[in-house]
């Protein structure tokens, strides 16, 4: 009897947790990075620019090139916008994006040096701009 | 004689002194003026030559001046807290 009751409780539970994982997993997937933009940023082949857009590294495909231009003009819509509520220039506020996009970017993910070379990011610090907050 | 060098050059030294005043009102003398200017100059650049030397060197590493005017430091700090909500707002672009 006892593993009668137990059996739909831990299938009931199971349900649950399944339900619960589905319905977090919904809303974070749609607004999450899309994984080709995900694959490309861990392979390298995107970079973060000082100037607050993403770069392609090296030669990539055209499928890669015309991801990294529609983040971009997204991107440029999103400086824009803040930019004028907050009375400051697109580039200044593209700028400030760039100083905490390359901080938070993980160990091997590409961004700009300062020489304006594209850079690996270590385990340590990136190389940040001297004007970053 | 020639009194002074400096005032009386020889080419301008045909005339009187009322001819070369009157010249000078005319702008004719204008050459001579200069000349006397010029001359006046040497004097002076000589004497601190005789004084001692003055030496002025070049600067090891060129000269850089921050052209990068668009971004200014009080407002990247004023939009640091905003920038970084942006990026947490917007995964599917950051």
């Amino acid at each position: 009897m006892r593993s009668l009751i137990e059996k739909p409780v831990a299938a009931a539970t199971l349900a649950l947790a399944m339900l619960a994982g589905l319905g977090m997993a919904a809303p974070a997937g749609a607004q999450a990075r899309g994984e080709a933009y995900a694959a490309a940023k861990a392979q390298g082949q995107v970079g973060e620019q000082r100037n607050g857009y993403l770069g392609v590294v090296g030669s990539q495909s055209a499928d890669v090139r015309s991801m990294v231009r529609d983040i971009n003009n997204k991107r440029r819509a999103i400086y824009t916008s803040k930019a004028a509520s907050l009375s400051s220039t697109i580039d200044e506020y593209a700028f400030t994006t760039a100083c905490r996009l390359i901080a938070e970017t993980s160990p091997g993910e590409k961004y700009e040096g300062l020489d304006g070379s594209w850079k690996t990011r270590g385990s340590g610090a990136p190389e940040r701009d001297p004007k970053c907050p | 004689m020639i009194t002074c060098n400096l005032t009386t050059p020889p080419f301008a030294a045909k005339g009187t002194r009322t001819v070369r005043r009157a010249n000078l009102k005319q702008g004719k003398g204008v050459r001579s003026v200069m000349r006397a200017m010029a001359l006046a100059g040497l004097g002076l650049g000589v004497i601190p030559m005789l004084g001692g030397c003055v030496n002025v060197s070049a600067p090891d590493k060129p000269i850089v001046i921050e052209l990068n005017i668009n971004i200014r430091q009080e407002v990247i700090y004023r939009l640091a807290a905003d920038a970084a909500n942006t990026i947490e707002e917007n995964p599917e672009i950051f």
